[in-house]
């Protein structure tokens, strides 16, 4: 394979249009599960750029901060933002190329995600209240418990590829395209679903449109923001969802992405990578629906659960390689 | 038809424990404690109850208005405590020797020795802005905190307090300070007359419109001598299942909602929202108000038997779906047990006593209409958030069977009564509403008017349970907890 390497500017241009196609994707593959789940109600539910609507709202409204608030509250919402949005830039999304894409390990990625993971938990102890503390103290629980998932599962991705760097491994998986359907991709497939739907607080692990305080998890944490910083931190995780579901896209699937440096391959990536996100919302709507919320002393063992397969993976990645 | 006979004792305070400790020995349970300003003296009702066969005991205590005092029952009957502390804010009669005297209905913003239905109370005073917090009992101990929620809650629920000592994720101890929908309901009925009064309790708790009016019209009804016709109770008694019916539903898909199965409760809803037309369409109100009144009972049809086949599939398909679902089951299991000897102790009636193994049913300790004598209510042994479930689920079974069953027998569609001779002056109204036993007594003066009513929800005897049940549950489990209990704020206060 003969390796054409784009030129800089394609690569700003690649690197600008992921970051904005994951500031809509984000709520709008929100808006989707929202659907979704009203169509399975039989509701008719709220059109798919509601989200995108509600973040216009907030952005319009004053800003307002807690009595007892530091700096922290305030900061909070950059960091993630901005850690979230470096994310997307150098992640493989649309192209194989994107601008820093050599520092795109993909342990550079969880622990950008973690940086705004942190942040929120920060903020959401700063006000002082007893549910700021309540969601933060369960979001690192639960982060904690997630992380070696994710990590090991990362390990099991990596092997196949011979490298941890993520444009690398898209690459190399685009080449061999048997790798996709073996035993030790999809153990950590199912791995690595598994730690999404904790990091991104989707069913079983946290409901994002419960209305009862005392079983919140992410909601909990922000219930101080109000008006443009809570349209910061939502959209926060709005793109950090939007993020993760590519990543499982592109690294299960990674057909579509543009390797070229051409534009029409860039309008391509754009497409499949919107294609396959929504696929990936729409599996994750499922399993939304037909589950319920789980006892909260019952998500380590689901995140166990989800631990044991990816050491599953490794093994079968280092057996069958 | 008569109701079951009342009688009414006038005994000295002196012999108040004594006669209360026979009668609890005698398996009554203390259905109301109803205090009255007669003006020269206070008056205070110990209403105890039992059934079957279907009994009611008055004890009657006349107080000077100076030495407001009377032997405490809270050794007897925790029930009796409670009572006492509503007696003690409302008419600052003192329980002698009560442990734990705290201010229950009151607020601390109240003025100090103001006792609103007391006769010389007035308009309310100026509220207290000096006034000190309610005093919590702090937990102590390493790594003990306080989460503080409410009174205004995120989703569309009736105001509470709940203030949570947790440690980690387990409660230690949960402290429910209610009594913010305070409407000043016993005082808006002194002086009404009898039709004002039915306004009045159909909206006492909006969710129980049948079950508030039916025990206010017995309780007028007897307080007249009206003698109501077969018909007519039969009519009441499928309006009460109705209720119950509606209520049920919701109950049942709101707690598959609280674990967030959305797609049961959406179901839920649109059995419910059939229930709701269907109650419009024989009441002409979907809260079924209107129909039953002083002496009288009318709708404008009867429900077919194709329209309750039809909910009754919907709601089995329903509960399918619900304990289908591993993880619904899960969390429903072993969360909030309420224990039976706790659910004794305490007093519980209703869903949750019933939940928890205790067999108590007016429609079975009072029952008011004939075909309805040797109901067997529906128990459960668990006590936890499943056990609550499944009791509504037989409980929403058992209503569809009677309503069907009053069907094939009802004559017509409206009906009266026949006044007679003797009236008391005074009555006792006892229902099934469908959170539990609801207690209404009246009495009236020479011009036909309500001097007094008390009215109890089953709802005031339940909340203690709730504490109860919450030790070793954890914190996110208690909006289930609650929601399996579902007891009224509005009710619960008046």
């Amino acid at each position: 394979m003969i390796a054409i390497v784009p030129s800089a500017a394609y690569s700003t241009l690649a690197t600008l249009v992921q970051i904005v196609l994951v500031v809509l994707l984000g709520p709008l593959l929100i808006g989707f599960m929202a659907k979704v789940r009203a169509r399975a109600e039989g509701r008719v539910g709220a059109p798919i750029n509601q989200p995108l609507r509600d973040l216009r709202k907030l952005l319009s409204k004053e800003r307002l901060h807690a009595r007892h608030a530091s700096v922290v509250l305030p900061f909070a919402p950059m960091v993630i933002l901005a850690a979230t949005s470096v994310a997307v830039a150098i992640s493989p999304l649309v192209t194989t190329h994107p601008l820093l894409g050599s520092s795109a390990d993909i342990l550079v990625i969880v622990y950008l995600l973690l940086t705004g993971s942190v942040a929120a938990a920060l903020a959401g102890l700063d006000a002082g209240t007893a549910f700021g503390g309540m969601g933060a103290s369960r979001a690192m629980t639960i982060g904690a418990l997630a992380e070696p998932a994710l990590l090991v599962a990362v390990i099991a991705l990596s092997i196949q590829s011979g490298t941890s760097n993520l444009p690398s491994m898209i690459s190399t998986t685009l080449t061999h395209p048997n790798w996709v359907s073996g035993p030790s991709r999809l153990l950590a497939l199912v791995a690595l679903v598994i730690v999404v739907i904790a990091e991104t607080g989707r069913l079983p692990v946290d409901n994002p449109s419960t209305h009862l305080e005392l079983t919140m998890i992410h909601e909990a944490m922000i219930l101080e923001y109000a008006g443009p910083e809570l349209a910061l931190v939502t959209l926060g995780a709005s793109m950090r969802l939007g993020l993760l579901f590519s990543l499982i896209a592109n690294l299960f699937f990674p057909w579509g992405i543009a390797t070229s440096g051409s534009i029409l391959g860039l309008l391509l990536g754009v497409a499949a990578l919107v294609a396959k996100t929504a696929l990936v919302a729409f599996g994750v709507s499922l399993i939304e629906i037909r589950s319920a919320k789980l006892r909260l002393f019952r998500l380590p063992e689901l995140l166990a659960g989800g631990f044991v397969l990816s050491v599953l993976a490794v093994i079968t990645g280092l057996v069958t390689r | 038809m008569t109701v079951g006979m009342r009688t009414t004792t006038d005994i000295g305070a002196d012999e108040l424990h004594d006669l209360a400790a026979s009668l609890f020995d005698t398996g009554h349970r203390l259905a109301a404690v109803v205090g009255h300003d007669d003006g020269e003296f206070l008056r205070v009702v110990y209403v105890f109850t039992s059934g079957p066969p279907d009994l009611r005991r008055e004890l009657v205590v006349r107080l000077g208005a100076e030495s407001a005092v009377v032997p405490t029952l809270s050794d007897l009957s925790f029930s009796a405590s409670r009572f006492e502390r509503e007696l003690h804010d409302n008419f600052g009669i003192i329980p002698l020797g009560h442990p734990f005297l705290r201010p229950l209905v009151r607020h601390q913003h109240w003025p100090e020795h103001w006792y609103p239905l007391r006769n010389n109370a007035g308009t309310m005073p100026a509220e207290r802005v000096d006034a000190a917090p309610y005093p919590f009992i702090e937990v102590q101990g390493s790594g003990v905190y306080e989460i503080p929620v409410g009174p205004v809650h995120a989703g569309l629920i009736e105001p509470g307090h709940f203030r949570f000592s947790v440690v980690g994720e387990t409660i230690l101890k949960m402290t429910a300070r209610l009594w913010y929908v305070h409407r000043g309901i016993e005082r808006m009925f002194q002086g009404a007359d009898i039709d004002r009064g039915l306004e009045i309790a159909e909206r006492i708790s909006g969710d129980t419109a049948v079950g508030h009016t039916l025990a206010y019209c017995m309780a007028v009804e007897e307080a007249l001598g009206l003698e109501v016709s077969d018909e007519a109770w039969a009519l009441r008694s499928m309006l009460l299942e109705l209720e119950r019916m509606y209520n049920h539903v919701g109950d049942v898909g709101a707690l598959c909602n609280d674990v967030s199965f959305g797609v049961a409760n959406a179901r839920a809803l649109s059995i419910r929202e059939q229930l709701l037309r269907l109650n419009d369409e024989v009441t002409g109100h979907r809260l079924l108000r209107g129909s039953i009144r002083v002496g009288a009972t009318s709708v404008r049809t009867l429900p077919t038997g194709s329209e309750l086949a039809q909910v009754g599939e919907a709601f089995d398909a329903l509960v399918a779906l619900a304990r289908s679902n591993t993880v619904v089951v899960d969390r429903f299991e072993g969360t909030a047990v309420l224990a039976a000897a706790d659910a004794a102790a305490i007093g519980t009636v209703g869903v949750v006593g019933r939940a928890s193994g205790l067999a108590i049913d007016a429609r079975a300790s009072h029952p008011f209409y004939e075909t309805s004598r040797g109901f067997v209510p529906a128990v459960q042994s668990g006590g936890d958030v499943m056990a609550r479930f499944d009791q509504r689920v037989d409980e929403f079974h058992a209503s569809l069977e009677i309503v069907r069953r009053l069907n094939d027998l009802a004559t017509g569609l409206s009906a009266g009564s026949a006044s007679s001779v003797d009236a008391p002056r005074s009555g006792l109204g006892i229902a099934e509403g469908w959170r539990g036993t609801i207690v209404h007594r009246v009495e009236l003066d020479a011009s036909g008017r309500i001097s007094r009513a008390r009215t109890v929800d089953p709802s005031f005897l339940n909340w203690p349970a709730l504490s109860v049940a919450l030790s070793d549950t954890i914190v996110p489990d208690f909006p289930l907890a609650n929601k399996s209990f579902n007891l009224s704020y509005a009710g619960n206060d008046l």
